[in-house]
Formats: structure tokens, sequence, C-alpha cells
């Protein structure tokens, strides 16, 4: 992993005959290799009708196919000391494992049925669902969820496929079936929306051959593009509180739609949100919320810059008698940065904290491979970590001055408060 | 199956040495990135801590990232951010820990920073002050979360003498009341070169990082550590039961026996019997939590989440200086009432306690947790966690003999583990019911938050997406 400052990752793609891209690095720290399986078939591809769906296909879409019965499943992985996680985002149902590097044949041959051939069974998806059902419960118990949820519902809206809860309402998941499983399985998930990226101790066009014998037999067509409603800022200030009052502290969420991944903008908007809420303990805001203050043990701010415009979120936890105070510092940190923009010290330590970690996020498997399919996701380009010093040296202090001015204004913010808190923030 | 032959040998090239003042270093050199972690660890945790002064622990370690005499508290920010670094650190029941990953030409100055965390700290007032309302944020952050009170209660009752029975957050009024002085004087108490383990490992060279550990250590004075006695935990004699009433959703249950250091004979084979529950979690704390454990096919997981009475289970047991607890964690599935989780739980329990494990269930156990050895030794700063993690709590030497111990368990010793600890007189259970909205008016809300170890804050790490 020397090679990562000096010549880069250097992965190898290939498009196979199917459509499907597998890409392959190999890195010698252990003896195992990390399989990253992405479908272009997240939350956002939720008929309206069905928030939910993604979610509950990435909780039984590995329990069982034609020729595999769940516990015949689940015993290949957890014998080999695998287990597979499946996760969803808005864009992406990703599966993801670990698995020794002697493994890797048969754990690609077992992904490759369950991707290919779920079999839902109505077993297994009656007890699913009532695990769903119990995450959605505790979900509705959980303040950072509720705050953070809410913001997203109320800045894009309800029915918006980034506004929608991603893991449906109680009632939506009750609707949905065995027949809805497959038919999101059949629109969704072919070799066109698949990217499949493997890091390990294994020579890459060894492990290419490997994907494409277990990939070959799949053929689908294309799913056809996600649409998504076009975002529209809304102007003006919006507040909402969800009252919790059987909890200890409340979460604030605060936020604004930002830029598209694309954007030009984006690595002044990236800078941005490092100095506003991430560098070191919280940026800006971890300065004056945390040190300075004392309010909150957490308070940070994060950017998706994504397909369309995305979040910027800055969220914090904080006593319910500190609401007030910790929204009106939010306030003043972002009109600050907005009108003073950042200074000459904070883009240089940014930039160099930007650049200087990427060995450290790069170290491990599935450090690599999560940045590969953040790179493939994106169209990045295979080159993309050798360009990013470049790309983030390039941005003036003008450039990230003007992002905090086009986005961080603190009269169009909506702001969602969860937890023990019965005023109103101003 | 695969072979593991390179695998979980750790890499026994470790350099050991000892300062004349004590401090323990051992370097680790690993050249597969260009990067060097640096951890210094100190035997104290919330197990030292008086009565009066729960939490110390953890709020002193808070106060050692707020300047010293050399690094100004306007100078903290981004030292070593400017390196691309990440720093943090964390306290449980036995330990405090420090750490520093980065560029390995940052080395000189991480040995610098902790340095100067052992020896020239400033806690100054107002910042003692600023930070006691940060952790007990932190700590009603903590009471948000049923499972997290749960486990907290949960520990409080399992031991009545020992001083594992306090959260490593400490209880509220304890934070309320303690002062600056409280914490210097635990801090210059606990924080000498003779109580700690410096730990360096990745793309370095072994001689010259031994200078600088010299150059930066070596004039630090050694002091007496004083440790009160603790009392031991005398043997439980019946059944400990708690459960807690609150507006919420969902359900918890939670069973804690009393469990094994790693030092007793049975903590290896009780390692096993948790594969077999609950799937294999591994044995680095940093690290595993971040994996789920491969569990579908394990005893508890069929017997509670295939019949849908849970959503999930999760068996804890990790390595502790002296017996601690291994608990078994279930969410019931909405509808479904305690009493009947409860009773499925103990019963595939009892079943394992009065018939032991089978052959076929020890061999995959024993294979998923020498994979885990494999998978969590990817970076430098998981490896050099889990050498000063050891060193703190028994000695790093047992690191290379992981598999080796895991691989000697035996079906007769799972079954006398089993047969020994999964009894109702070892037992404590804890239930979380929940009430349905506005019927939980008034219940106070909690004191301290939780059992896990917990740490400074969050990474600040921007990732792309």
């Amino acid at each position: 992993m020397t090679t990562a400052t000096h010549r880069g990752i250097a992965p190898v793609r290939a498009l196979l005959d199917n459509g499907a891209v597998v890409i392959a690095k190999r890195s010698q720290t252990t003896p195992a290799v990390t399989i990253h399986a992405s479908f272009a078939a997240g939350t956002a591809f939720d008929p309206p009708e069905l928030p939910g769906l993604a979610h509950f296909v990435s909780r039984t879409i590995d329990r069982g196919t034609p020729t595999r019965r769940a516990d015949a499943i689940a015993e290949e992985f957890d014998r080999r000391g695998v287990s597979l996680a499946a996760t969803v985002n808005r864009h992406a149902l990703s599966l993801v494992c670990t698995c020794l590097v002697d493994d890797l044949q048969a754990i690609l041959a077992l992904l490759a049925d369950i991707v290919m051939h779920p079999a839902f069974p109505p077993d297994e998806v009656g007890r699913r669902r009532g695990e769903i059902v119990t995450l959605i419960r505790q979900d509705e118990d959980n303040p950072a969820v509720m705050a953070s949820e809410g913001l997203l519902t109320d800045l894009y809206g309800s029915t918006h496929g980034y506004g929608r809860r991603p893991r449906g309402s109680v009632a939506s998941v009750e609707a949905i079936d065995r027949a809805a499983l497959e038919r999101f399985h059949a629109e969704r998930f072919a070799p066109g929306s698949f990217s499949l990226v493997m890091v390990g101790d294994v020579e890459p066009n060894a492990a290419i051959a490997a994907a494409a014998a277990a990939l070959s037999p799949w053929r689908a067509a294309a799913p056809p593009p996600l649409r998504l409603d076009a975002v529209i800022p809304r102007p003006g200030r919006r507040l909402r509180v969800i009252p919790m009052m059987n909890k200890a502290q409340a979460d604030i969420a605060y936020g604004f739609t930002s830029i598209r991944r694309s954007d030009p903008a984006y690595y002044a908007y990236w800078l941005m949100n490092n100095i506003l809420g991430q560098y070191s303990l919280g940026g800006r805001l971890g300065d004056s919320i945390r040190e300075r203050q004392g309010m909150a043990y957490y308070v940070f701010s994060a950017l998706d810059a994504n397909v369309i415009p995305g979040p910027l979120t800055i969220r914090a936890g904080v006593s319910p008698a500190n609401v007030d105070r910790a929204v009106l510092s939010i306030d003043e940190e972002l009109a600050r940065l907005a009108a003073d923009g950042p200074t000459d010290a904070e883009m240089a330590e940014s930039k160099q904290y930007l650049v200087g970690s990427m060995p450290r996020n790069l170290e491990t498997n599935i450090g690599i491979a999560s940045f590969l399919q953040t790179v493939e996701f994106f169209g990045l380009g295979l080159d993309y970590d050798l360009r990013v010093p470049e790309l983030l040296q390039a941005v003036s202090r003008d450039e990230v001055h003007e992002a905090a001015r086009r986005t961080l204004v603190p009269a169009h913010a909506t702001v969602v408060v969860a937890g023990p808190y019965a005023g109103q923030p101003a | 199956m695969a072979t593991l032959e390179r695998s979980a040998t750790v890499d026994v090239n470790v350099s050991e040495e000892v300062l004349d003042n004590g401090l323990r270093v051992l370097i680790q050199e690993m050249h597969t990135a260009p990067l060097a972690s640096v951890w210094c660890w100190y035997r104290v945790g919330s197990k030292d801590e008086p009565t009066g002064q729960t939490g110390v622990s953890h709020w002193v370690e808070h106060m050692n990232f707020k300047g010293t005499t050399n690094i100004p508290r306007d100078k903290v920010k981004g030292i070593i951010e400017q390196f691309g670094g990440y720093w943090n650190g964390y306290t449980w029941i036995d330990q405090t820990t420090y750490t520093e990953t980065a560029i390995r030409d940052a080395l000189d100055r991480m040995l610098f920073i902790e340095a100067e965390r052992m020896a020239n700290c400033l806690y100054n007032p107002a910042d003692c002050e600023s930070e006691r309302t940060v952790i007990i944020s932190e700590l009603q952050g903590g009471e948000n979360d049923p499972d997290t009170l749960l486990d907290q209660e949960l520990t409080a009752i399992a031991f009545k003498a020992h001083p594992y029975r306090h959260p490593t957050i400490g209880w509220l009024s304890d934070l309320q009341a303690m002062t600056r002085e409280d914490l210097y004087a635990y801090y210059r108490r606990f924080y000498v070169p003779n109580n700690a383990t410096l730990v360096i490992v990745g793309d370095v060279d072994t001689k010259e990082a031994m200078r600088g550990v010299a150059r930066h250590f070596g004039g630090i004075a050694p002091g007496e550590v004083v440790r009160r006695p603790h009392t031991r935990e005398p043997e439980q004699l019946g059944e400990r039961r708690v459960t807690l009433s609150r507006e919420a959703t969902t359900a918890y249950l939670k069973l804690g026996y009393h469990a094994p250091a790693v030092g007793d004979p049975d903590f290896f084979p009780m390692l096993v019997l948790d594969a077999v529950l609950t799937g294999a979690k591994g044995i680095n704390l940093w690290a595993s939590f971040r994996t789920p454990p491969p569990q579908r096919s394990a005893r508890l997981y069929r017997a509670l989440v295939d019949t849908g009475l849970a959503s999930s289970v999760m068996g804890g047991l990790v390595p502790t200086a002296e017996p601690f607890l291994y608990t078994i964690s279930c969410t019931a599935t909405a509808g479904t009432p305690l009493a009947k989780l409860e009773e499925a739980a103990l019963a595939d329990l009892d079943a394992v306690r009065r018939h032991g494990i089978t052959a076929a269930e020890r061999d995959k156990a024993v294979h998923q947790l020498r994979a885990r050895l494999v998978f969590e030794n990817d970076s430098v700063t998981n490896i050099a966690h889990q050498l000063g993690y050891f060193e703190t709590i028994a000695s790093w030497r047992l690191l290379p003999t992981l598999q080796e111990r895991i691989e000697s368990v035996t079906l007769d010793e799972v079954a006398a583990t089993a047969a020994a600890r999964l009894t109702a007189l070892n037992r404590t259970v804890g239930r979380f019911e929940p009430l349905a909205a506005g019927a939980g008016a008034g219940a106070p809300v909690g004191q301290g938050a939780g059992a896990g170890p917990i740490s400074i804050g969050h990474g600040g790490t921007e990732t792309q997406s």
C-alpha cells in the first residue's frame, strides 16, 4: 500500500460481457479479501406507495434461493467466519463481507446465487417483516433518528426519494408482500446496475476471472433510470419540534439542500464543510458549542453532495435547556462563515488534513473497497485518488467563501429538534 | 475450508523495552502502509475510582486533550490533523488510552503529544467546568438509548461489591460535585511512566523510534501508584433481577453471567461458547464491533430470531483484568411478551448447560474465531491497540498465543464452562418494559449511561459519498 501515495491505488477494472463492472485491487496486509457488491437499487427507487421496499429487499435477499435454503446459506457463510452485511442508502443496495483468500471462489458463487436468484421464501419474509417493524419502532424512540429523518422530510418532502423514511412506516412495511419484493428485484437487479469491488490478497486478474465465472450466466435487461423530482429550495426558515418527553437529551438536525456531486464547486463545499463542522473535534461548530460553551458531546456537519443536490446537515445533541442557545450558536457560526469566509490558515489546515488523511483512509481493504465503489458510482476515474490533492489545492479561499455565502443562510435553514423540549427555537 | 497457516499467527516481531522510569515500550514494524500508530495506555480505569468520584477516569481523559505546558490550549486543534492524522482516547473499566494514527513522518509529533499528556496537562479551571457539562451531555445522550440504560442497571446489580459495578461515565451526582482539584490529583496519581505502556506500530525503524521515545519520555519521573484495594465480588447466592418500566416503544431483555477474567482457565472455553451461542465477535474491542458476527447458524439466533421472538441477539464477552460479565442482549420483536422471550432464551441456555455443544459447533466456532483474528489485524491502528490492550489487562505476550489457545479448547472444557457459568445462581436478568406514551410521566431519568467503553468524541473524518 505504499503505492497509495506514489502510484495510487491503480485498481484493475473490467466490464463483463453482460454489463457488470468488476474492480479488483491487490493488498497484502492480511490473507483476506473484502467483497463490496453494489446495485443501483437504493431507497430512492422505492415506489411512492411502498416506502421501505428497498430496505425490505436488503433484509431478505440472502434468505434463500431455489437451490439453497436460508439455513444452508447461513451455514455456508458462518462456517467460513463470514458475515454478510446488507445495507441501503438512497441510491445503492450493498452487500459487503470479508472472507479468507481461500474462500473467495466459494463466497463469490454464493453471492452470485443470492443476487441472481433470491427466492424470498414466505416464512422468511414474514419473520423479517417482524424485525423491520421492530426497527421502525426503535427508530421512533430514538431522538437522533427522528431529528435526522425529520430534517430530510422537511427539506425534500415526505414523498420525495430523498425525503422518505428509508425503512418506510409500519403500515407500508405491512403492505409489502413477496410479490413486491420479487418485482423490485426483477426491475432493479441486473448486471447493468451492478458493480463489484474486491480488495485483498489476490491477484486482480484472477479475482476478476473468478467473479466473471460466477456472474457470466446472468442476463437481464438494464433497469430504467431513476427519476427524481427536482429539488426546489424553499425560502424562509422552518422549525419543527418532535416532542419526546421521555428522553434525557434533545437532538438538533439543522440543514439545507446543497449541491450535486458533479457540481464543479464540490471541492469548495468539501473544504467548507470540513472547516465548518469536521476539522479536529467538529470544526468551528465544535470550537463554539463543545469546546467554548460545553453544551454538547457531539456537534458536527456532514455534506452529502449526491446525484441531485443532497443535504448539508448540522447535528448536535444537547440538554433540553440548551436547545435555544445551541441553535443560536449554529446560526452565528454559519452567518460568520458566510460573511467573512474562511481564514487562510483554515484553508491551509483543511487542505493539508484532507490530503494527508488519504493514506489512512485507504489503509484497510474495506476502506479501499468503499472508496472504489464511490469512484465507480460517481464516475470519478480510476486515478481519482491521485487527483484529489490537486483538486483540493486548486480551490481558492474565495470559492469556499462563495459556497458558504450561497448555502449557509440561517434565514433559510430548516431545523428539527427531537427530544424532551417543549419550546420553540427562534 | 480455508487454511490459516499465515493468518492468525500474530507477528511476534515486537521489540519490548522498559525505560529507567518504568515506561514499557512496545514497537512493531509494519511496512504495508506509510503510516504509524501510537497508543499510550494507562493502568487506570473506572474500577480504580473511589466513592464520590465515579467517572473521574473518563473526565481526566477528556481534560488530557486540553493543552499542556508546551502545547498551548489554542494549538491543540490541528496538532495531529496537519499530518492527516486521527486522534482519540477511550476509558473503560481497566484502562485509559490515547491514540494517534498519521503518516509516518508524524511519529515524533505523536511521541511529543503523548509525553506532554503524561507529564504536563494544564487542567485550567474554566476548561474543567466546560467539560463537566460536555460529559453530562454525553451521559444524557447515552440515557436516550434504552439498551444502554438497561446495561447500566444490570451491571450495577450483578456486582454488589466489586467496582466494576458503576458505569465508566460515572454517576450524575459525582459529575456534578467533583472539583478541578479532584481531577488533577487523580491525574497526577496515575499518569506516571511506570503505570503506562507506549505502543508504536507502523512504517517505522525500531531503533530510531526507541531513540525518540527515550528523548521524549526519558526525563519524566516515575511516581508511586497507590491503588485502593478492590473487594473481590462475593459468590452470587441467587438470581438477581431488575425491570425498568419507562415510556418507550420496544422491549429489551439482557442476561448477565459472571464471566472469567482473561487469565482464568475458562476464558477461552467461554469465548468458544459465546461463538456457538451468538457468533464469533473476535477479541478486539476497538475493531470487532464494526463487523457483525457470523451468527445466523448460532444457537440463540436460531432459537430467538429465526423463531420471530427477537429482532436481534448479541453476546458480549470481553477480555478483562478481573472477572466481568458475559451478557446476552435481545431486542423483543414488536408484540412479543418479554416473559416468552426470556423463557425461550433460558431454555436454550439450559440445554447448553446440561448437554454442552457438539463437535461440529466447536469446530465452526474455532474457525470463526481464527478468521476474526485475521480480519482484525488489518491496520496499524488495530494491531497497536491489541498490543496495548492485552499488556494493560494481562500481557501482550498472550497475543501470539491466542490462536493456539482457541484451537486447544476442547468439547469437555466448553461443557464444563457452560455447566458452571450458565446457572441461575450466576445470573442477573434485566428487562426493559416499554410503557405507552404518557404512561411514564414522572419516571426518573437515569444517573449514568451504560457499561461500555467511552471515548473523547467522534472521528470527524470527512468521507465522500
